[in-house]
């Protein structure tokens, strides 16, 4: 089983530099096939993990159900995206635009390689390496359009990002420390260890670690306050990578609070943890639901929605009871599903529209009939309507809490979580189930930015289109009915079916897994 | 504690780790680009330096190669990279600070001060861990902070970063000076990929608005 282990580890990397050199339409093919593997091999681990509890290859590669829950959501939306940006970028109109994909498929796949990496490491040390990997990778990749405010954008993720790990840095040699009255000066730093070395280790020293964790690592998974540079990376990003970054970076990040989580409580109990995580969840979810209400641009939307579900995810943790952990996996799997989804479709709706602004963006379903239908159906997933995995999954989550004698924390959850419905639904609805308007111009901005400055157009995103000739965005203009692309509505439909599977009949054995790993989660 | 009176090593250590602390106070109030640049280096020179003394007192040998690898990255390749830039955009003064020098100063020392009470009232106390080289560890990653914060420019908040990962870098070496020795040149390898990355959007920005400053920064809001 070691053998999977290294495969998963090795492939998508090697993908990754394969996709530099090899000519643009065979990476186009390469990133979904690989993530199809990918998620293969995940897929593949469950029941070994349910049988023997954890795999190990080597001593640097290790997994248990809690990880394997994080490389399956991962892992999917690799391939979802990867089929996604087949139909998004349009890469064959000359040489640079040849560059632009060859650079975005290499990034692409070297970002997943690293967000698949740092659940398979048995190491913390090697968890942060992993982590900090993805940045720079993504960072990159953020500032890949060559705009304004791509550039902006990517400068203020890299450098808060950075920041972040350098204290989650600072979070991990604190954790060695406390080690080392229990091992000795030298020792591997594996979180198994450090679960076993239970409650010898020293308590002040790990509310310390536990604390920078949740800040440095916070920061990545955009927990507010330290939330800022999301926002504007998500809506800069080239909208594969917006959906990459929400769906399945910010989970990895949230992987490795989890497991200083579990060492914490392993070692002085959960109070103190979960109170930690309590503040830092009720701030985000507090100020993306309000953020949520007076949103005009649709990424942004996205990006705050994002904020919401990672305050549900620590609001979760802090409640402390397997029901509720049950459900926090279940909620980075249904949310990985819905968020890419919603990218995808809101990636298909800026193609089609040329503007990223609500306030000019109407009759959706109208043009886009099938990647503006299931734009709806995510954002409803989203805010957490049956028959989606998100219903399910918060719903394990209020149920937990109402078992906690601080039942008032749910309450307020619910009420929240309405609060950001109400403005979720509201955008959404008012853009995508109005009717367009009816006596405008017919042109599609794309290809009117495309005739204004051709080297623009080369440049395979329409956001970098739209700045080059932002007139041609704000004048009203007529879409005519279409998809974009079958790709973008194939990969649409892939986060539909998974996000129904969840929530209708979740398979027996990913159902064992995530009890598996909530009990995993639960202190020894 | 057995005594109030630091070791010797201890002593020499703690000298060490102030220096990077002052240091970093003068790359709060140096106005060139290139000075911020210089004193990093010599900054790194300082936690190399700290890493020999490490190596030679608590006899780890692994230690000895991580000096070198720390000496050929941070003194000698990143400072190289960062002026090479610098040489390329050809722009030499940082950006207006948001404070004067005074106030700043006087900003980084209260916050300097608190980090390193707070480490002290935490009260981790024993044999192994040298206490307050590690508040003085804080303090630098505070005050890189600072340093960040108040720069409004791209190569001075690069430059913070790049201490703030020197601060942390003395309070793996005093606290964990047995971290595997692979594991610590992961983190250097880390570190280059990330100068070549902050490298990368540096010249994309300059090239983007003609200037290092981060003043234009300001259009994704809400």
């Amino acid at each position: 089983m070691g053998a999977l282990l290294v495969a998963l580890l090795a492939f998508p990397l090697g993908v990754g530099v394969v996709s530099y050199v090899v000519p643009v339409r065979v990476a186009k093919v390469l990133a979904p096939v690989s993530g199809a593997i990918a998620f293969a091999l995940s897929v593949a681990l469950v029941p070994a993990v349910l049988a023997h509890g954890h795999i190990t290859a080597g001593s640097e590669l290790r997994v248990d159900s809690l990880s394997v829950v994080f490389l399956i959501a991962t892992s999917f939306l690799y391939v979802a995206t990867g089929v996604f940006s087949a139909g998004y970028l349009h890469l064959d109109r000359g040489r640079s635009g040849a560059r632009y994909g060859r650079r975005f498929y290499a990034g692409m796949n070297v970002f997943c390689w690293a967000m698949l990496a740092a659940p398979l490491v048995s190491g913390l040390a090697l968890l942060w390496v992993a982590i900090e990997v993805t940045t720079v990778v993504s960072a990159l990749l953020v500032a890949i359009d060559d705009t304004d405010t791509a550039t902006e954008a990517a400068w203020k993720y890299v450098l808060i990002a950075s920041m972040g790990l350098g204290i989650s840095l600072l979070a991990t040699i604190v954790l060695y420390y406390a080690g080392t009255s229990v091992f000795g000066a030298g020792y591997e730093l594996s979180y198994a260890k450090m679960l076993a070395a239970g409650h010898h280790l020293p308590p002040e020293v790990l509310r310390l670690a536990f604390v920078l964790a949740v800040l440095g690592y916070g920061t990545k998974m955009g927990l507010v306050p330290v939330h800022t540079w999301l926002p504007d990376a998500h809506s800069e990003a080239p909208t594969p990578v917006s959906a990459l970054l929400s769906g399945a970076l910010l989970a990895t990040s949230f992987y490795a609070i989890l497991r200083f989580y579990q060492i914490t409580t392993a070692a002085i109990g959960s109070t103190f943890p979960r109170n930690v995580l309590l503040v830092f969840g009720l701030a985000s979810l507090l100020l993306a639901a309000l953020y949520l209400l007076r949103q005009r641009d649709i990424k942004r939307m996205l990006a705050y929605s994002s904020i919401e579900h990672m305050g549900i995810l620590a609001i979760g943790m802090s409640f402390g009871v397997t029901l509720a952990f049950i459900g926090v996996l279940l909620h980075v799997l249904a949310h990985a599903a819905a968020k890419g989804t919603a990218f995808f479709g809101a990636g298909s709706v800026v193609r089609k529209f040329g503007t990223k602004d609500m306030t000019l963006l109407r009759g959706g379903v109208g043009a886009l009939p099938w990647s503006g239908s299931m734009l709806v159906a995510a954002v409803l997933a989203l805010s957490a309507m049956p028959p989606f995995g998100l219903f399910r999954s918060e719903f394990l989550i209020v149920s937990g809490g109402l078992s906690d004698p601080r039942y008032g924390v749910a309450a307020v959850l619910v009420v929240l979580v309405m609060l950001a419905f109400v403005g979720l639904a509201w955008s959404t609805t008012q853009t995508m189930l109005t009717s367009g308007p009816a006596d405008a111009a017919l042109e599609a901005v794309p290809d009117a930015a495309l005739q204004a400055n051709p080297d623009f157009a080369l440049q395979a995103n329409p956001d970098a289109a739209l700045q080059a000739n932002p007139d041609a965005a704000a004048s009203p203009h007529r879409v005519t009915k279409g998809e974009v692309s079958p790709w973008i509505v194939l990969a649409m439909a892939l986060g539909i079916a998974a996000l129904v599977l969840l929530g209708v009949h979740l398979p027996a054995d990913l159902s064992r897994l995530l009890d598996h790993a909530a009990h995993e989660l639960r202190a020894p | 504690m057995p005594a109030h009176v630091p070791s010797t090593t201890a002593g020499v250590e703690d000298v060490v780790a102030v220096l990077v602390l002052l240091t970093e106070f003068a790359m709060l109030r140096g106005p060139l680009l290139r000075s911020q640049v210089r004193l990093y280096a010599f900054q790194s020179l300082a936690v190399s330096v700290l890493a020999v003394v490490v190596a030679a007192t608590r006899h780890v040998a692994d230690i000895y190669a991580l000096a070198g690898l720390s000496f050929a990255l941070k003194v000698v390749i990143v400072p190289a990279v960062m002026m090479r830039l610098l040489r390329d955009v050809d722009v030499d003064l940082a950006g207006s600070p948001k404070l004067g020098v005074a106030s700043s100063m006087l900003v980084a020392l209260a916050v300097s001060v608190f980090g390193f009470f707070a480490v002290g009232s935490l009260h981790v106390h024993s044999s192994l861990l040298p206490t307050t080289t590690l508040a003085v560890a804080f303090a630098v990653v505070l005050v890189a902070f600072v340093l960040i914060v108040l720069r409004s420019d791209v190569v001075s908040q690069a430059m913070g970063f790049f201490s703030l990962e020197n601060g942390v870098s003395i309070a793996s070496l005093v606290i964990a000076a047995g971290l595997p020795l692979v594991v610590e040149m992961t983190f250097l390898f880390d570190l280059l990929v990330a100068v070549v990355a902050f490298g990368i959007i540096i010249r994309v920005h300059h090239g983007r608005s003609g200037t290092l400053s981060t003043e234009e920064l300001d259009r994704l809001r809400g």
